[in-house]
């Protein structure tokens, strides 16, 4: 399955994703974001923008990942932290962007 | 000034241990944290939450995990400095080094051991342009004095305990009080969040968040922000308290001399070495291929790490290895000869 990231810098990057990863992980491997806290939700450093049309499509965030997107910065109203999003084959062609900072 | 074996930068789980592991081979460790507590992201993050791989402990909670080895380490005695950062490194021409915490104060080590996690913790600063000059000044990120406050026109960024707390006790002491949040929960005490929502001095602005601040850059005449998807608004406004929690930052590592990727320090595993002599870095910073971040991971390497440091301090002098049951540890063996 493929995840298309948009970077900061406006290109396009397919990130091969793998069932049973986090999106967060399929996203480091490619040095895309930091996942600093192996998605223990304490450092919001696996912060992305889902693109609209894939948002309401995935599971929503439960308590904790919004209690930790309170200390995120660049908010829109599709942030997720990807840690927190597991992988599946209907997620095949997710769509979403890198914040240019935070 | 104070002068010891080795020179512990981080007291988290890992910096922690290396005292001991230093201890059990004669070695005299001063420790450094940012933080005030000792015990890194387990006191700073998630002090309640039960462990579960902690090799013979079932469930450890990690505020106790972090008094266990507070208590396992202090037989050793090992010289603290809390709530100080480790700033500036240098080496004298005998291979002494010299560090200087932000208090000013230095610590003279033979070796130094960086445990230093995802770096000092301090505040989580937003990202917004031109915001270090007004820090102290119109930018605070914790209320050290209520009178700082008062008379100005403050905003309050943040939804936690802390935001609602100080939105109610600084509304008499403020001219105005603003709290910008992102969404209209609050991660707070009910009661508290329902006071402040009661409170007609209070204003909230919620969803929104920071987008930037506008000033001379030594006062603040406006902070922007945005509504979360929309557009930006100014407030009129001369003080920001900044309540986003902690953050690490290795930033100040950086001209110590060793190789630093952003987030950590690359070394050799086993040794812990990194690429200048004497320096050994360990736990969650210490970077290799394969590397586990893990607590008990940290621990075996700041085992490795106290062979090296032995070697470093004592150069030329066999290591006469033991086991801790065999060299024991000094409290216990006195509580033994004493029953
Ligand atoms: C929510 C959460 C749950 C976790 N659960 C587990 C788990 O179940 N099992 C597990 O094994 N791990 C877990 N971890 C990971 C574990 O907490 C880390 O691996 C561990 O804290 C690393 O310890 P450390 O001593 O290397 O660094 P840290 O705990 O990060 O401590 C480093 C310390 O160094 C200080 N410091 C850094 N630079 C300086 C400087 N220049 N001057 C002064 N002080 C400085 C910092 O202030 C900090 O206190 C979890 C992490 C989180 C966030
Ligand atoms: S990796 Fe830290 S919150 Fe997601």
């Amino acid at each position: 399955m493929k995840i298309m990231v948009h970077r900061p810098d406006g290109s396009i990057e397919a990130v091969r994703g793998e069932d049973g990863l986090s999106v967060m992980e399929a996203l480091r491997k490619a040095a895309l974001v930091e996942g600093e806290c192996e998605g223990a939700l304490a450092c919001a450093s696996c912060h992305v923008w889902i693109e609209p049309e894939w948002a309401d499509r995935l599971p929503p965030p439960d308590g904790a990942e919004e209690d930790m997107l309170d200390v995120a910065f660049n908010l829109k109203p599709t942030s997720r932290l990807s840690c927190q999003i597991m992988l599946t084959d209907q997620l095949d062609g997710l769509a979403l962007r890198i914040p240019a900072s935070g | 000034m104070i002068r010891v074996d080795v020179a512990i930068v981080g007291a988290g789980p890992v910096g922690l241990f290396a005292v001991f592991a230093c201890g059990q081979l004669g070695l005299r460790c001063a420790v450094l944290d940012a933080l005030p507590d000792p015990g890194g992201q387990l006191t700073a993050l998630y002090p309640e939450k039960p462990i579960y791989d902690i090799p013979g402990r079932p469930t450890v909670r990690a505020g106790e995990l972090v008094a266990d080895l507070v208590q396992q380490a202090a037989a050793y005695d090992p010289v603290y400095w809390l709530g100080q950062r480790a700033m500036a490194l240098a080496e004298d021409s005998d291979g002494t080094f010299r560090i200087t915490g932000s208090a000013g104060e230095t610590i003279l080590a033979r070796a130094v051991i960086i445990a230093a996690g995802v770096g000092a913790f301090g505040p989580n600063r937003p990202p917004l342009p031109g915001i270090e000059a007004y820090e102290n000044r119109a930018v605070f990120y914790h209320v050290a004095q209520l009178e700082r406050f008062r008379g100005r026109k403050l905003v309050i960024a943040g939804g936690g305990d802390s935001a609602v707390d100080w939105a109610l006790s600084l509304t008499g002491v403020a001219a105005e009080v603003t709290v910008v949040h992102r969404r209209d929960d609050f991660r707070a005490h009910p009661a508290s969040v329902a006071q402040m929502k009661a409170d007609p001095r209070i204003r909230l602005l919620t969803p929104y968040q920071l987008a930037g601040l506008v000033g001379d850059g030594v006062t603040l005449s406006a902070i922007e922000v945005e509504r979360i998807g929309g557009a930006r608004e100014r407030l009129e406004a001369d003080c920001l308290l900044a309540l986003f929690g902690l953050t690490g930052d290795l930033s100040s590592l950086a001209s110590w001399g060793f190789d630093l990727d952003r987030k950590t320090i690359p070394v050799e595993p086993v040794t812990c070495a990194t690429s200048r002599k004497g320096i050994y870095a360990i736990g969650d910073v210490a970077a290799y291929p394969g590397k586990l971040k893990l607590i008990l991971t940290g621990f075996a390497e700041a085992a490795n790490a106290a062979r090296e440091a032995y070697a470093r301090v004592h150069p030329g002098k066999a290591l006469h290895v033991e086991h801790s049951t065999s060299r024991g540890v000094p409290g216990f063996q006195a509580l033994e000869r004493a029953g």
